[in-house]
């Protein structure tokens, strides 16, 4: 029954993917990453991370989706002077070098692993409780500077997106 | 119970679909999200093999990289906004400010 609903997700995350990098409209690219986003988060909470499952609802499809569906409305998409193709020849050659990509992580899978190896994990392996307690004891630094970095980041989108004025440093002096 | 090796390979798949179309597309919005979603196939192996192993360090690193790609998204998007309003596109060929 899991396996079955997980074939059906890796599905759906697999067609979206491609929906991502195939659809010509940026609209319809950011709204398959949704469907990504979503069923990745699904998966998830088959492999017993319920709160990642939950963040990732939240941080990726909430937070992330919105905000490239912003620029993309801003920006207005792939139409008139933001219509882009691609190049034949480096998409082959793209094509070529992600599958011989693709050949060699699998192999390193099936050498590393053994077929079917199933988890043993407690079913609430991933539960707030079990990730909270390991966030704010084991690992708190990296945790305080996950929120540092935020702090930085959001700085950092605040002085980029502002609009350049070219007469403030005359009104200073 | 999923076998790990599976989901391994779903991702691996992802990590690859968003590769090709980093290599492929010209539009930085794109790029972006493909971008996006290597990161999220990475962390779908970290979950996987924190699953595996019963052991809660590949989700806080799971749960770092989120953080990070966050960070990440709202950098990016800014600076593709800055360049649009300096350069009025947004082909990753045309944008080549930093070629001397």
């Amino acid at each position: 029954m899991t396996l079955i609903l997980f074939a059906f997700l890796a599905l759906i995350a697999l067609a979206s993917g491609l929906g991502v990098v195939l659809s010509h409209n940026p609209v319809h690219s950011a709204l398959s990453l949704l469907l990504n986003f979503a069923s990745i988060a699904v998966i998830y909470f088959l492999l017993h991370a319920q709160f990642l499952g939950v963040v990732q609802v939240i941080v990726y499809a909430g937070a992330i989706v919105v905000l490239f569906l912003f620029v993309v409305m801003l920006i207005g998409g792939d139409i008139g002077p933001y219509r882009h193709g691609s190049r034949t020849v480096t998409s082959v050659i793209a094509v070529g070098l992600a599958a011989a990509f693709l050949a060699l992580v699998v192999w390193s899978v099936v050498q590393v692993l053994p077929m079917s190896a199933t988890p043993v994990g407690a079913p609430d392996a991933g539960s707030v409780q079990a990730v909270g307690m390991a966030l704010y004891t084991d690992y708190l630094v990296p945790f305080e500077l996950a929120s540092l970095l935020l702090l930085v980041g959001m700085l950092g989108g605040i002085v980029l997106a502002r609009r350049y004025q070219p007469f403030a440093e005359d009104e200073t002096q | 119970m999923i076998p790990t090796d599976y989901v391994l390979i779903l991702a691996a798949v992802l990590f690859t679909i968003g590769a090709t179309g980093v290599l492929v597309r010209r539009n930085a919005l794109i790029i972006f999200m493909c971008v996006e979603m290597m990161l999220n196939s990475v962390n779908l192996t970290l979950v996987a093999l924190a699953d595996l192993w019963g052991n809660l360090t590949g989700q806080v690193f799971a749960f770092v990289v989120m953080a990070v790609a966050a960070v990440e998204v709202a950098v990016g998007l800014a600076i593709i906004m800055a360049i649009v309003r300096h350069k009025d596109t947004s082909n990753i060929d045309e944008i080549n400010l930093l070629k001397g």
